[in-house]
């Protein structure tokens, strides 16, 4: 599969997530303090809250409903009530524009969970 | 308005009444949220180790104080209000700490939000895993009957009952009953709804920290021929804990059950400022309900900003008490009651497709917006 247009950089705040949607799936796409992009699934693996409600805090997602974390970069869960990694997808900045590759996601279970 | 219910509710997590609320739509589903713009909401939710590492320093430095205090007027009348300031900071104010910590919200270092997390949940005498679930629960499913496991006050209020929480009984042996329970390695039925299998370890290790802590502290008492040291350890469960029982029955008491708009089941009260620092502005309930990962500190600033979406606050703890009071009063004969507050012409209106649901029909399905 191609890669997919999503938005302007600009359109994205450093430190910062938004939605994406795409046919019938949901997408969270971020740039981090330093401008690289990111993108994970939209929903949060706990109880499929929209991750783009939520506060990014260096290089870790916090779902906005309770408090589960994730690292967008890798996606793996972080902080309990999250215990399942969320899947993570290339993306990229070509001429200004952020790109993601939603057929290669890499998802992996977090069995061991984060600690609390 | 009263919402059509007319079947006697069962609250318990383990009974019919979930898989009813399941089937319903009500678990896990989208509520209403007033609208903030997303860099105005980006702000209020930055943490802040400033705020949280003061407020917390005085916390433990008024508890240090009045504990000095209380050891040192042990045995006269003098030690009454070191007493009663002392039970407040540990059995109260214990309580929104171990709220705030638990949400992630009040520290910006995680580490400092587990710290006192769960020194706050031995002071409240809470399992600092089985109710960090069972919050994640309640935030999910707000008062939700057969999901939500924190509704304090089911229909119709045992008011007598209700009453002696403010003397932490018969809160404390039910504390102290699960906490055995847990030390022994059990969970409830209704606890397995909402406690993840690989989490119950977790539950058992830390009943078992706290059982230690008891247990040494009764021995330190027999030992010193005092009461001394449980009036201390413990003892503030049940005369400090009153100030918690006020506040927390305020935030969803005498409201709707079984809808998803935060406007209906939750209350927000304005406070003095000296009860605002011990429940850490969990008086903005509503807003907090909302937007949970909105520190404390910023809650008035949320409030500022979509008041004119919510009904009018409760502008006393007075006030919130007497239409609590005048709601599960009336609510001995009508259970189906709740006070439906009146929006501001500027608010978007209740989600009014919820206020005629029948939970007792399975084939009911909420439509999301």
């Amino acid at each position: 599969m191609s890669w997919l247009d999503v938005c302007d950089a600009e359109d994205i705040d450093l430190e910062d997530v938004i939605r994406f949607d795409h046919g019938d799936r949901t997408f969270a796409v971020y740039r981090s303090a330093d401008g690289a992009v990111f993108a994970t699934d939209g929903l949060c693996t706990h109880e499929q809250v929209h991750l783009c409600g939520g506060l990014v805090i260096d290089n870790t997602i916090e779902c906005p409903k309770h408090n589960g974390r994730f690292n967008y970069q890798t996606g793996a869960a972080l902080r309990a009530p999250v215990y399942d990694a969320l899947a993570t997808y290339p993306a990229r900045l070509n001429n200004g524009r952020i790109e993601i590759e939603v057929i290669k996601s890499s998802n992996s279970k977090n069995n061991n969970g984060p600690p609390l | 308005m009263s919402a059509k219910v007319t079947n006697p509710r069962d609250y318990n997590l383990a009974g019919p009444e979930n898989q009813n609320a399941v089937d319903a739509g009500l678990a896990s589903a989208d509520w209403y949220h007033s609208d903030i713009p997303r860099k105005v909401m980006k702000e209020l939710m930055k943490r802040s180790d400033a705020l949280a590492t003061r407020d917390t320093l005085l916390w433990v430095a008024l508890i240090v104080i009045s504990a000095i205090g209380a050891i040192a007027f042990w045995g006269t009348l003098q030690v009454i209000p070191f007493l009663i300031v002392y039970g407040v900071l540990y059995g109260s104010a214990s309580d929104s700490r171990w709220h705030e910590c638990g949400h992630g919200t009040a520290f910006r270092t995680t580490w400092k939000n587990d710290l006192v997390y769960h020194v706050a949940s031995f002071m409240i005498m809470r399992n600092p895993i089985s109710w960090r679930w069972a919050h994640a629960r309640h935030h999910t499913d707000t008062i939700i009957v057969g999901r939500d496991p924190e509704i304090a006050l089911m229909r119709p209020t045992a008011i007598a009952k209700t009453a002696l929480l403010f003397i932490g009984v018969p809160g404390i042996f039910q504390d102290l009953q699960v906490l055995i329970r847990h030390g022994a390695g059990r969970v409830s039925n209704a606890e397995k709804d909402y406690i993840p299998e690989s989490e119950k370890k977790k539950t058992t290790f830390w009943a078992r920290v706290h059982i230690m802590i008891y247990a040494t502290t009764v021995l330190v008492a027999i030992i010193m021929q005092s009461f001394l040291p449980v009036v201390l350890i413990g003892g503030p469960r049940i005369y400090g804990v009153w100030h918690a029982v006020m506040t927390g029955l305020l935030q969803h008491g005498g409201l709707a059950e079984d809808v998803l708009d935060h406007r209906l089941n939750s209350r927000t009260v304005y406070l003095n400022p000296v009860s605002r620092w011990i429940y850490w502005n969990m008086n903005y309930h509503v807003e907090h309900h909302m937007f949970p990962m909105v520190p404390y500190f910023a809650l008035p600033r949320l409030h500022a900003l979509i008041k004119d979406d919510l009904p009018a606050p409760s502008h006393s703890i007075f006030a919130a008490y007497s239409e609590l009071l005048s709601s599960i009063w009336r609510q001995r004969l009508e259970r189906d009651y709740y006070i439906r507050k009146d929006l501001p012409p500027t608010a978007k209106p209740y989600r009014e497709d919820l206020h005629t649901l029948d939970i007792a029909r399975s084939d009911i399905r909420i439509s999301t917006p």
